[in-house]
């Protein structure tokens, strides 16, 4: 009977996931195609050493330390999730204690450890979030559904970890009482003394049932998140992988040049052959007005983005008070692609933009729900960046806040003409003087100073 | 000492070492014009010939393009790269770390390859290779703090060159809590030198010249020209103008060496 509802529930739990985790990758790909710079033994360092290593995270020391027992804590209770399963759908009870000896007291016993170091981080981590409030947890865009978000995960760590040890510690207790059905599994670090201390003296009826309660409770829990992840900042414990891989190998002094603009200005020049004019009599999109103007990479990094805030909190304009968070920004990224993902889904013919030919089949090239990132984002934010690159820096799965701001800035300046007017005198003068100030002075009177 | 411009290099049939990127704070700030002439002054005192391009120089480009405005800066960016590859420039010096990332990272991707040093570096090499020596004493028992340009530092990896000369210098060198690649940006980057603040509790100059206070400086030292005037701002707003200076790292040196 368990085995029957066991499988059911796999099966349910992965065909959710299938199509959840379906519906994030098309949202990545409305972005716009981009190659990105790199080469394999770079992408494959960068993996290991940020993704694997956690390399960044250790800017910051205690969150790191704390987030590293919880994160070798998960990896490693993979491998007790396989027999999970095996035990599950064979309707046996802990298929591997019997069949690799000594191996299986010191893997349970790793993982028992680890959970143990885990539980503590995680309930510090609920500390500093809730009690302590630090402030990078605390700003406005955490308000809601990303406040809770950040706890509900935490909690469901700490019942993950109450259902391993439940499991365990009523399975040391049963070893001796009924050892025909709980094969003996070898000194345990945790549970061999905690079991005792916490059960000890509870007859085999309730400690069978303790034994279930954790064996089901870890399960549960672990299906709960997988089709909980999609919805959640968690999604960065599959995701920073793929996104680290696909950093960008470039100085992070270089913005993303725009060939379209290059060879029109040289053209102009007479730099090179006039192509057929490319740019026609309608102007194209320049920058980004939308999910669909960024790059899938922009988009992958805001579906990577666990809301940590550390680019927050170094950001210049975020310190002084502004309103810019670089991580309200990556925030935003992945709202809005959430929103156009699912209203093209949806193929509510509506949402066919007016000017398109097609009017009978919605898709991210017609799509035009009257909204765009700038609902999201406001002028306020976009220009109180200074371009510092400590979001940059800061971010420990190599994400970069700064080029969607600028990709924004880029598409209200060329595309909409707007933008903050101080800049237009520089844009004057650079444009007739080939300085930022109109000086009337020549380029070189600095030189009479000499003496 | 007279600067020539490369044409006139060209016209007498010489070729400088260098070319000298002025910048267009060099060229017209009143305060950077002064980084300009003791960068100069350091260049002719170990005999490099170098050259700047005067009229024919232009802005590069950077805060129009982060500003988001990229026909003004391809106009000009392409512009400048033409005018060097018809002088057959092959390496660049320059005091203004946001010339000096767009000449270095932007340029190639336009056509122009470039060397490209910013002026610590350069001088950095020319301490290391015997051909500037610091004659030291002058800033002998100074409290001196070191500002790390966010173009210098954390977008191009340079922490080190400006230190080494500070260290020369035989300062009493302490260092802010935000450094290298932690430092805070002084508010100028991002085209934000062109334009007011958003709103907020404080400027970012406030916030950086606040937390330089702390060190009890008797000189700031900074590398770009930018820096330099948002952190005499910031000064004169916490009304210390006349107690802390800020100088250019080339300053320094001139002072040190009396040039």
């Amino acid at each position: 009977m368990s085995q029957i509802v066991f499988i059911l529930l796999s099966i349910i739990v992965f065909g959710l996931a299938f199509k959840q985790f379906g519906a994030i990758l098309k949202n990545i790909k409305l972005g716009r195609e981009e190659i990105i710079d790199g080469d394999q033994p770079w992408r494959w360092q960068n993996v290991l050493l940020v993704a694997f290593g956690q390399k960044k995270m250790f800017k910051r020391f205690i969150p790191a330390i704390l987030h590293l027992f919880i994160y070798v804590a998960f990896l490693m209770t993979q491998i007790e999730l396989i027999e999970i399963f095996i035990d599950g759908i064979g309707g046996v009870h802990r298929f591997f204690a019997d069949k690799i000896g000594l191996l299986y007291p010191v893997i349970i016993s790793f993982i028992e450890i680890l959970s143990l170091l885990a539980f503590v981080s995680t309930i510090i981590f609920l500390w500093r979030r809730n009690i302590l409030k630090l402030p990078r947890f605390i700003k406005p865009e955490m308000n809601g559904w990303p406040k809770l978000d950040g706890n509900l995960i935490l909690v469901g760590e700490l019942l993950l970890i109450i259902g391993i040890f439940s499991m365990n510690g009523a399975d040391v207790l049963l070893q001796k009482s009924d050892p025909a059905h709980y094969p003996d599994t070898g000194y345990l670090a945790v549970s061999s003394w905690l079991g005792p201390t916490l059960f000890g003296g509870f007859d085999v009826g309730t400690l069978h049932l303790i034994e279930r309660f954790g064996w089901w409770l870890h399960i549960l829990v672990v299906f709960g998140f997988i089709t909980y992840l999609p919805y959640s900042k968690h999604l960065h414990i599959f995701f920073a992988f793929p996104n680290v891989y696909f950093a960008k190998k470039r100085s992070r002094g270089e913005m993303n040049n725009m060939p379209e603009i290059m060879n029109e200005v040289k053209s102009m020049m007479g730099l090179i052959e006039e192509t057929e004019s490319e740019m026609g009599d309608d102007i194209p999109e320049f920058g980004a007005k939308d999910v669909t103007g960024l790059s899938w990479k922009n988009i992958l990094e805001a579906y990577t983005c666990t809301e940590c805030g550390r680019c927050t909190s170094v950001c210049p304009a975020n310190i002084t008070g502004k309103k810019l968070s670089p991580r309200k920004i990556m925030m935003d990224i992945r709202d809005r692609a959430e929103e156009v993902g699912g209203k093209i889904r949806s193929g509510n013919i509506e949402f066919i933009s007016d000017d398109s030919q097609e009017k009978n089949v919605l898709s991210k090239e017609n799509f035009d729900d009257g909204k765009s990132l700038f609902d999201y984002i406001s002028d306020e934010e976009i220009y109180a960046c200074t371009s510092c690159n400590a979001c940059v820096e800061a971010c420990p799965v190599l994400i970069n806040p700064l080029e969607p701001i600028l990709e924004l800035r880029r598409y209200d300046l060329l595309t909409n003409s707007a933008g903050p007017s101080d800049w237009l005198p520089m844009f004057n003068s650079i444009e007739n003087g080939g300085a930022v100030w109109q000086i009337p002075d020549n380029r070189d009177d600095w030189k009479n100073e000499l003496n | 000492m007279k600067v020539k411009t490369i044409a006139e290099y060209v016209a007498s049939g010489e070729k400088p070492e260098i070319l000298f990127w002025v910048g267009c704070a060099g060229s017209f700030d009143a305060r950077a014009k002064k980084v300009s002439v003791a960068f100069a002054k350091i260049l002719s005192s170990v005999g490099i010939s170098f050259a700047i391009l005067g009229n024919e120089e232009s802005c590069t480009g950077d805060p129009a393009r982060r500003a988001g405005n990229e026909f003004i800066f391809q106009m000009t960016a392409i512009q400048n790269i033409e005018t060097m590859k018809s002088y057959e420039v092959q390496k660049i010096v320059t005091a203004c770390p946001h010339c000096f990332n767009t000449l270095k990272n932007e340029y190639p991707k336009l056509g122009g390859e470039f060397t490209v040093l910013h002026h610590t570096q350069l001088i950095q090499q020319l301490i290391e290779e015997g051909k500037l020596k610091i004659e030291g004493g002058e800033f002998k028992g100074k409290r001196v703090t070191y500002h790390d340009s966010c173009y210098l530092g954390r977008i191009n990896g340079e922490y080190e060159a400006p230190r080494a000369i500070l260290n020369e210098l035989d300062t009493d060198f302490i260092e802010m809590d935000r450094k290298r690649e932690n430092g805070l940006c002084c508010g100028a980057g991002g085209a934000q030198m062109f334009k007011e603040d958003e709103p907020g509790d404080k400027r970012i100059n406030t916030e950086r010249v606040e937390e330089s206070l702390k060190t009890n400086p008797d000189i700031i030292a900074a590398n770009c020209p930018f820096c330099i005037t948002m952190l005499m701002d910031g000064l004169k707003a916490k009304e210390k103008q006349d107690d802390v200076m800020v100088y250019d790292i080339s300053e320094l040196i001139v002072q040190s060496n009396g040039l």
